[in-house]
């Protein structure tokens, strides 16, 4: 059907499409918990505001495990690299995975206020913990990663997790934390019964400006302040997935020297542009558009880093030769034509019935319904 | 070298985890679809009560439910977190079933849940059971792509070694969907948890019953649990999944672990009920056994030998030096790629490279094995023989029970004498736990008895792991203990207050005058 080199391209846009797909659908939820203390004062409104999420946090998780999954099929270098590389990074995401369903779940399910206010606590922080691990380890991938191979392509590491914690990736951290706060206010504002939807609003504004400060402050860090990594003489495009084939060089510049900088850049503007709009139209009460634009800025941002880094996924700081590129940490030529097929014919459905259960859900979740309501869900 | 303790803090870490996992994963499975089955009721017969029952064991489900979620999570991760090399090995083939489960099942059942329980006023009767439906049937089609990734484990079918990658890659994606083992782990699986929910729902009301309390509820969903326990508790013992066990060279191991079948007996071989494993001097105490009827449950003949410990440790010899053969010939392909005796030498062998990697684990490199080496290699082929042993005995024999309990619920159920005898009840109450302990058995036989291998004959578990430090994975578990405690302890505590309160406490049944009953939805 397509040769190796046009299914790494596709399975490197698929890969684009679930960490954005992940980010907006499950962003939006992780956005509302974070907000949780600070959207909703009593124990109604909170009541309220979760219940705008309720339904629909979970099918949004699964972005999550698809995403897993799919790097775990399509791209296993990766997948084992990076989730042991990151080892206690990736376990203090998994632990607000974890509490998150539970939270959710358990919350409601007995009156006690310290009860209530404690899972309340959790929430928050379960909301907070998921961006800013993945921005900050989005930030160490543009600084390399200190990982070799060895010739069973056995990996081996240097520095642990306090390695990871240098400031231009703290900076990222910062900025996916600004984007997930604006986005689940976004929706918020869409969903909300108007006490809350107010506040959201305001939250929105300053989420949004918060956000483009600091992405833009990150992007002209990794302008001006980070080498980048390049492919130093030839590779083979349909060439055997391992990384110790090829030669890479620590130099240049992300933007300028990378093969699609240019069209990171052009990414880059888009998320700018979308997060300014987001709180104009909100304010001309567009709640929908401003929802759409924040999902079009997060979309923007993830795009903006995954073309600047192309070819790579993980540049190695301590053997550049041991990076992870496009061409040589992915799956069998059949493996991925297999998992294309499947997820095209798959995904559609997916994307229907959760179509579906959004529009049988539609409209805001009043107070005043929660406060009739002794919901135990 | 493979440091030895990250080695057994992983397993240790990957089996509690795993086994902690799968006390929810079966009540989702079986009480899912025994909520599909009182709402069915519900919309044929148009009773509100039916309507009551699936909404109060709705509320219980997601309680369970959230912990299933939440701790699968863990699974997902772990193979990456804590596997990363068996992750690099095999993820070309391992990946897909998970990626798939993901898109074809786990989307399904986490997409409807929500509708499932927020629904009951946003939709019309036929179109919430269709919801329910789907989420049931999401649970299930999610075990049948683990289970389809967990059988290429035990039978890593469809699959060859790459020497340019350094890893399995796939050569036939039917061959690893439709493995036999899948198949009858599948049924096994899934029947499994059919019965774990069923006795959910029969000891629960049980213990209504008992206290007089919810007598109609608890009457009704007696009856559908002591049906569909029954039918599940007979499928789970018939279509055991025993029949895989004949297929691979180590299937065949953990069968003869099983019944500590310690030489080969000519066919058909008989059956061990009880007895003493005695590992030390490879023999077993007090034996009583039942002849032939092994070698007919093995391998459905009477005239196919099924062989003993002694001699799979003997293939397993022969195939360690065979796969010397092929360990040294991928040594000089690395610096020779065009050396075309190594490439003929290599091919030749490399169905048994696994076997070579076993000796990995006490040595640097397996080209200076000496004899003894490659025999203590084939000896840490036999899984533990007294942990299956037992494990096994005590599984078949809940299993048993619960067909006797069932069928007696079910025709005392037919005959409209539930609460005839209250020992029955009582029997009823008190065999909650028993599937639980089954079940995580039947996984203590399928893995542990695994060992020593990940894939079998393909990648040993001690390579497996990532290079991360002991006190990296030491930290990780206690962590993992200590959470997991909490979490069992708010699980198990609202699971008894909701049960405590029952339908009668939540307003959900018999109809209050407010009508504010369906607040529990």
């Amino acid at each position: 059907m397509f040769d190796y080199e046009t299914l790494r391209i596709i399975w490197w846009l698929l890969l684009g499409v679930l960490l954005i797909g992940f980010a907006i659908m499950d962003g939006f939820d992780l956005g509302v918990a974070a907000l949780l203390r600070v959207l909703a004062k009593t124990d109604d409104e909170r009541r309220a505001l979760l219940e705008t999420i309720e339904p629909v946090w979970e099918g949004n998780q699964v972005w999550l495990i698809l995403g897993a999954g799919a790097i775990f099929a399509a791209w296993p270098l990766l997948y084992a690299a990076a989730f042991s590389g990151f080892y206690f990074a990736m376990l203090l995401t998994l632990l607000a995975f974890i509490v998150r369903p539970v939270g959710f779940n358990f919350r409601n399910k007995v009156a006690d206020p310290r009860w209530r206010g404690t899972w309340d606590w959790i929430l928050t922080v379960a909301g907070l913990v998921p961006p800013l691990i993945f921005g900050v380890a989005f930030g160490n991938l543009f600084l390399g990663v200190p990982l070799r191979y060895d010739e069973t392509l056995r990996i081996s590491y240097a520095g642990g997790f306090f390695a990871l914690l240098r400031p231009f990736p703290v900076l990222v951290g910062l900025v996916s934390i600004a984007m997930i706060l604006m986005h689940g206010a976004a929706w918020v504002a869409v969903k909300a019964d108007d006490v809350i939807a107010l506040r959201a609003e305001r939250v929105l504004r300053a989420a949004a400006v918060a956000f483009v400060a600091l992405y833009a402050g990150a992007g002209a860090w990794l302008a001006s302040g980070v080498i980048g990594y390049a492919i130093d003489g030839r590779i083979a495009t349909d060439g055997p997935s391992n990384p110790l084939l090829k030669n890479v060089m620590h130099g240049g510049n992300w933007f300028g020297d990378g093969p699609l900088g240019r069209w990171a850049c052009v990414a880059a503007a888009i998320a700018i542009i979308a997060a300014l709009a987001a709180p104009l139209l909100s304010r001309r009460r567009h709640h929908a558009g401003a929802f759409t634009a924040s999902a079009v800025a997060v979309a923007g941002t993830i795009a903006s880093a995954g073309l600047a880094l192309f070819p790579f996924l993980l540049p190695s700081s301590l053997d550049p030769r041991s990076s992870l590129t496009v061409w040589d940490a992915s799956s069998s030529k059949s493996t991925l034509g297999l998992m294309l097929l499947v997820t095209a014919v798959l995904l559609p459905i997916v994307i229907a019935y959760t179509r579906w259960v959004y529009r049988v859900l539609r409209g805001r979740v009043s107070l005043e319904h929660i406060k009739q309501s002794h919901s135990l869900y | 070298m493979i440091d030895e303790s990250v080695v057994i803090l992983s397993r240790l870490q990957f089996a509690l985890t795993a086994l902690y996992h799968f006390l929810f994963v079966p009540l989702t499975l079986g009480l899912a679809w025994m909520l599909a089955i009182m709402e069915a009721v519900y919309v044929m017969t148009g009773r509100d009560i039916w309507k009551r029952m699936t909404q109060y064991w709705g509320v219980l489900f997601g309680i369970n439910f959230a912990m299933g979620v939440a701790t699968g999570i863990t699974m997902e991760f772990q193979f990456g977190t804590n596997w990363a090399y068996y992750a690099h090995y095999v993820g070309d083939i391992f990946g897909a079933p998970l990626a798939i489960e993901g898109l074809m099942a786990f989307f399904l059942e986490a997409t409807f849940i929500g509708l499932f329980f927020l629904g009951w006023d946003k939709l019309s009767r036929v179109k919430h059971l269709i919801v329910t439906f789907l989420l049931a049937l999401g649970t299930s089609l999610s075990a049948l792509w683990i289970l389809i990734a967990n059988a290429w484990m035990q039978n890593p079918v469809g699959a060859e070694f790459n020497l340019d990658t350094m890893r399995m890659e796939i050569t036939s994606f039917s061959a690893v969907m439709f493995n036999p083992v899948a198949q009858s782990k599948f049924v096994h699986t899934v029947s499994a948890g059919y019965v774990l929910g069923a006795m959910f729902v029969l000891s629960i009301s049980a213990w209504f019953l008992l206290k007089g309390r919810n007598v109609e509820f608890a009457k009704r969903s007696m009856t559908v649990a002591a049906s569909f326990g029954l039918a599940a508790a007979l499928s789970v013992v018939v279509l055991g999944d025993e029949s895989g066990y004949t297929l691979t060279e180590h299937q065949k191991m953990k069968l003869a672990a099983i019944e500590a079948m310690w030489e080969t007996e000519p066919a058909p071989a008989s059956i061990t009920v009880f007895g003493w494993p005695d590992v030390a001097a490879r023999t077993t105490h007090f034996a009583i056994r039942i002849p032939w009827l092994m070698g007919l449950i093995g391998t459905h003949s009477i005239d196919t030998v099924m062989p003993g410990i002694d001699q799979l440790v003997q293939h397993a010899q022969t195939r360690i030096g065979s796969g010397l053969k092929a360990y040294a010939a991928m040594q000089t392909l690395r610096t020779h790629r065009d050396d075309a005796a190594a490439r003929a030498e290599f091919d030749a062998h490399k169905q048994d490279l696994g076997y070579a990697l076993l000796l990995r684990r006490h040595l640097e490199d397996p080209s200076k094995a000496t004899p003894a080496d490659i025999a203590k290699a084939a000896d840490s082929t036999i899984p533990n023989v007294p942990v299956l042993f037992w494990s096994f005995r005590i599984m078949v024999g809940c299993g048993l029970w619960f067909i006797a309990l069932f069928g007696y619920a079910f025709w005392l159920s037919a005959k409209r004498q539930l609460d005839r005898h209250r020992w029955l009840l009582r029997a009823a109450l008190w065999s909650l736990p028993l599937p639980w302990l089954a079940i995580e058995l039947g996984w203590i036989v399928a893995e542990y008895g695994r060992q020593p291998w990940a894939i079998e004959g393909v990648l040993p578990t001690a390579l497996g792991v990532s290079s991360v430090s002991a006190a990296q994975v030491a930290t990780s578990l206690g962590g993992f203990m200590l959470f997991y405690t909490a979490l069992a302890i708010v699980d198990v505590m609202l699971m008894l207050k909701y049960v405590r309160k029952g339908p009668d406490g939540l307003g959900m049944w018999p109809p209050a005058p407010s009508a504010s009953a369906g607040s529990a939805s």
